[in-house]
């Protein structure tokens, strides 16, 4: 087909088998360690009665915090889009919040509010309580990565359902089927795609996450591999767990690839630009959601926020310096700014090529995309210390190399969104403009990145927001000297100076809701009009029967009543 | 559209140029190694000043203000990667004979044991090495010394305990009176390199026997030595063993802490002195300013900055602790000698053994 020309051009499968190659090195360097340690002495490792109780206690852990986030997510989805929820758009914005939270530092003020004997107890204590129960172990981090990590899965569900043609609902309850029926027979089943894209980032985020684990001492793979960096230095034996923990990502994928897979492809009458009925709640319904939302908001926010500012304030009161210093925040926004850059264009390939280009290749090149995302941070920049050192001496402990490490942690991330929006690009706009004459470079600058422009700024937000709170790799990547917001809180913990951490930690909270604000705003954008933004961010006159459909990402569901190109299909495997 | 084509644009050329920057400093460094094979890296060294990079796994804010009197009093300029001391010893592992570091400066004897044994560091000058004390507190290689004393202590909770209440040794707090009382960082290095200690004090099979000891009283572990303190002061423990300095810290911050240290003596397995040491990397390029950077860690002037504002034990003769701490020579120092801290593989096979990890 003439479409699938559109980009045939060798300079994306370049670009394409580049980044896929980049975010390899961390998987070829594990190999290679653990063929250091010879294979029979890593089976022994890996089939031991300890890795067994690690992956039990992994798999436990990520399956609870990803089902307990689909839980979270939906009903807020519903609550935020659909219903006369009073305050609404305050709580748009506030239930994305705790994504701005590092999980270290949400676990540090959880400990302080909720250990046995933190702030909570101190109130309970008048009436006698003694002890409360133990938040550390499966518990606490199933609490904490749970408050700190559900956005993901809200930000896709609240996309999808701003877009979900609400015809269907319609007729579904026009046939006489209860709004519950609906809810399960029709809404559910559009809603997959997005809670399974956000369940996919939640589950991998569980895996790779150290600061929950390892401050609320619950036993998973990366904090065992971070126990044997510690203490043993015996990188080879490390590197066995951290190839188990890539097998698990495997397994993640696969299971993904399954119920997305089964998905058919579904086209949607009317699109974004039908307004769906707002369901009212009723004055006891607003009164429980209201209280529910706030009860969410007060764990995930105001608890730690409010740990936070006690530590400052008993810091302030000994003339202990809180605030952060300026370079910090300049070093912080200078590095996530790049790296939100450079995953932004290392996705820009691999989303092309998976849109346009599905194929073997393509495919191999996404799944490669997300080994770096599952990984402890650790294990990537060991693995980039060691090329780097060894291969790229001129390369090493530059910024470069920094944002380097970033694009390889947070790529999925970028890819997600983007291709989300490339979907929804009709192919006969790319083809017009090559049967013009223009190249696919030209091509590509005006006409695929103005339409994809939403899921390049969604994409490059999150990746932002993801490498302000990053640690471990700044840690050991960064040019020496350059501390960042992150690295100073990590600095300051270690040696008992909470004060100085506090101030840190706050700032980062803060600059975090900076790209938080864009991708709620642009929700609202893409939610709100859907015919404005197609208008606004094109830049190009709209083209008469651009076929659009939904995404089996499901972060954007927008179609126009042409029939799609076959070749748009993606692939099912 | 174009705009944001011009951001992305400016954005990418803003990090070329920050990679371009950083390919210059490192040219230079490549330049320096390629002096010194071939005539000696003087004038080199004249040229920009001189520069030195240390990987510290101590913290920033202790160590920080020491470098900045050391660049104010010998203008070399010095950068600094701080992290944690196992992770640079990683990363100079890593770097092989890459390594940008001059000077290792490490939270504990056993990491450096590690480094020398492998070879990684270079001799020190005789006047640094005489410079401390007790022969115990440097490598019997010569590669490395220590910078101050960090002595084990048991701290508790003063609302609830009072000394008296405490065993006289460290060994007895396996006793099941202190069943849920107990709090300890076992993924912590000085933690590690104490167990190290006590295979020696105590043998293997009496270090398990502690360990497991401890075990059946269910101890809480933290993160770190500071999460500990925290703990005791907080009550969620009664007891924790800790380094004797984190307490001064957290009084510091807040004068009413109601924690105080126990020290332990006399050949207990409780009284054991650990350093934080520092040596310099055999690849450096530049040793004679890691030397003297060494020699300043190990002056009156800094030795005396560790102990006001780390409550540090000074390990040369001519400066005295801080008030309350006792002094270096009163501690018994451990028997054995503190390279054998590097059988750290061995401690942590343990530790999971017992369960502790």
């Amino acid at each position: 087909m003439r479409v699938r020309d559109a980009f045939e051009s060798p300079l994306l499968r370049l670009l394409g088998i580049f980044v896929g190659f980049s975010a390899a090195m961390p998987l070829a360097y594990l190999v290679w360690r653990t063929h250091e340690l010879g294979w029979g002495e890593a089976w022994e490792i890996a089939s031991s009665e300890r890795s067994l109780r690690l992956l039990w206690s992994t798999v436990r852990l990520a399956v609870a915090v990803t089902a307990a986030s689909v839980l979270i997510s939906v009903p807020i989805a519903w609550l935020t889009t659909r219903t006369d929820l009073p305050w609404r758009r305050f709580w748009i914005v506030v239930t994305a919040m705790p994504l701005a939270v590092p999980t270290y530092v949400g676990s540090w003020a959880m400990i302080g509010a909720l250990g046995p004997r933190g702030m909570f107890q101190s109130w309970l204590e008048p009436l006698g309580v003694e002890r409360v129960p133990s938040i550390y172990g499966f518990w606490g981090s199933f609490i904490v990565l749970t408050l700190f990590s559900y956005p993901y899965v809200l930000l896709t569900v609240r996309a999808a359902y701003r877009q979900l043609d609400p015809s269907l609902e319609e007729a579904s309850r026009t046939l006489g089927q209860s709004s519950w029926t609906t809810f399960i027979r029709v809404v559910l089943p559009q809603l997959r795609p997005a809670v399974v894209a956000g369940a996919l980032l939640v589950a991998l985020y569980t895996l790779s996450d150290f600061g929950a684990v390892s401050m609320l001492r619950y036993d998973t793979f990366t904090r065992a591999i971070f126990v044997q960096y510690r203490g043993a230095l015996n990188r080879n034996s490390a590197a066995v767990l951290g190839l188990m923990l890539v097998v698990l990502t495997i397994a993640v994928l696969a299971l993904e690839q399954r119920f997305r897979g089964r998905e058919q492809l579904h086209r949607i009458h009317g699109g974004g630009a039908r307004q769906a009925v707002t369901a009212p709640l009723g004055r006891t319904g607003r009164v429980v959601a209201t209280s529910a939302l706030g009860l969410l908001a007060t764990v995930a926010l105001i608890i730690p926020l409010s740990v936070i500012a006690y530590w400052m304030w008993r810091g302030a009161r000994f003339g202990d310096p809180v605030l952060p210093d300026w370079s910090l925040i300049r070093n912080s926004l200078t590095a996530s700014a790049l790296g939100a850059v450079a995953g932004v264009a290392a996705a820009l390939p691999i989303a092309l090529l998976v849109v346009r280009h599905p194929g073997r290749l393509a495919r191999l090149l996404e799944r490669l995309s997300w080994s770096g995302y599952a990984l402890p941070g650790v294990v990537v920049a060991l693995a980039l210390v060691f090329i780097g050192a060894q291969r790229l001496p001129w390369a090493y402990q530059t910024l470069g190399m920094l944002v380097f490490a970033y694009m390889i942690l947070f790529l999925p991330q970028a890819v997600g969104a983007i291709r989300a929006s490339l979907l929804q690009i009709s192919p006969t706009v790319e083809e017009a403009s090559r049967m013009l004459g223009k190249g696919p470079i030209t091509t590509f600058r005006r006409i695929v990145l103005p339409l994809g422009r939403p899921g390049v700024i969604a994409g490059g937000s999150l990746v932002f927001l993801t490498c302000m709170k990053e640690l471990p790799a700044t840690l050991l990547l960064a040019p020496t000297g350059y501390s960042t917001l992150a690295t100073r809180v990590w600095t300051a913990t270690s040696e008992g100076f909470m004060a100085r951490a506090a101030g840190a930690a706050l700032a980062l909270v803060l600059l975090s809701t900076i790209p938080m604000a864009i991708l709620v705003a642009r929700e609202e954008i893409r939610g709100g009009s859907s015919r404005g933004r197609r208008g606004a961010s094109a830049g190009v006159r709209e083209i008469p029967g651009s076929p659009g459909q939904s995404d089996v990402d499901g972060t954007a569901i927008e179609s126009n009543p042409t029939e799609a190109a076959p070749s748009q299909r993606t692939p099912t495997d | 559209m174009n705009r944001l084509l011009k951001l992305l644009s400016l954005l990418l050329v803003a990090a070329l140029l920050g990679a371009a920057c950083g390919n210059d400093d490192d040219n230079d460094t490549d330049d320096d190694s390629g002096a010194d094979t071939t005539a000696g890296a003087g004038s080199d060294d004249s040229d920009d000043g001189a520069s030195l990079v240390v990987y510290s796994g101590r913290g920033e804010d202790l160590v920080q203000p020491i470098i900045d009197r050391f660049e104010e009093e010998s203008g070399i300029t010095v950068e600094v990667r701080y992290g944690n001391s196992a992770e640079m010893l990683l990363l100079i592992q890593e770097e092989g004979d890459n390594s940008p570091a001059d000077v290792y400066y490490s939270q504990g004897a056993g990491f450096l044991g590690t480094l020398s044994e492998g070879g990684g560091l270079a001799d020190l000058p005789e006047d640094v090495l005489d410079r401390v004390v007790d022969p115990a507190l440097r490598s019997p290689n010569d590669d490395w010394v220590g910078v101050t004393g960090r002595a084990r202590t048991v701290i508790f909770n003063t609302d609830v305990l009072s000394e008296d209440d405490l065993p006289d040794s460290l060994a007895e707090f396996t006793d099941p009176e202190w069943n849920g009382r107990i709090g300890w960082a076992p993924t912590n290095a000085s933690f590690q390199d104490h167990v190290t200690a006590l295979r020696f004090i105590l043998g293997e099979d009496g270090a398990r026997e502690w360990l497991e000891g401890i075990m059946a009283n269910n101890p809480v572990a933290f993160e770190n030595n500071g999460a500990i303190a925290e703990g005791v002061a907080d009550g969620e423990v009664e007891v924790g063993l800790t380094n004797h300095y984190y307490l001064y810290r957290s009084l510091a911050e807040d004068p009413d802490f109601p924690v105080q240290n126990k020290y332990y003596s006399d050949g207990d397995p409780g009284a054991l002195v650990n350093i934080a040491g520092a040596g310099v990397l055999s690849t450096s390029d530049n040793q004679d300013a890691a030397f003297e950077f060494m020699r300043f860690l190990l002056s009156a002037e800094a030795q005396q900055m560790f102990s006001e504002a780390n409550f540090e034990i000074p390990v040369v003769a001519d400066v005295e602790p801080q008030a309350g701490i006792p002094s270096i020579d009163s501690l018994v120092l451990p028997v054995f000698d503190l390279n054998l801290l590097l059988d750290l593989e061995g401690t942590v096979d343990l530790l999971i053994d017992v369960g502790a990890l």
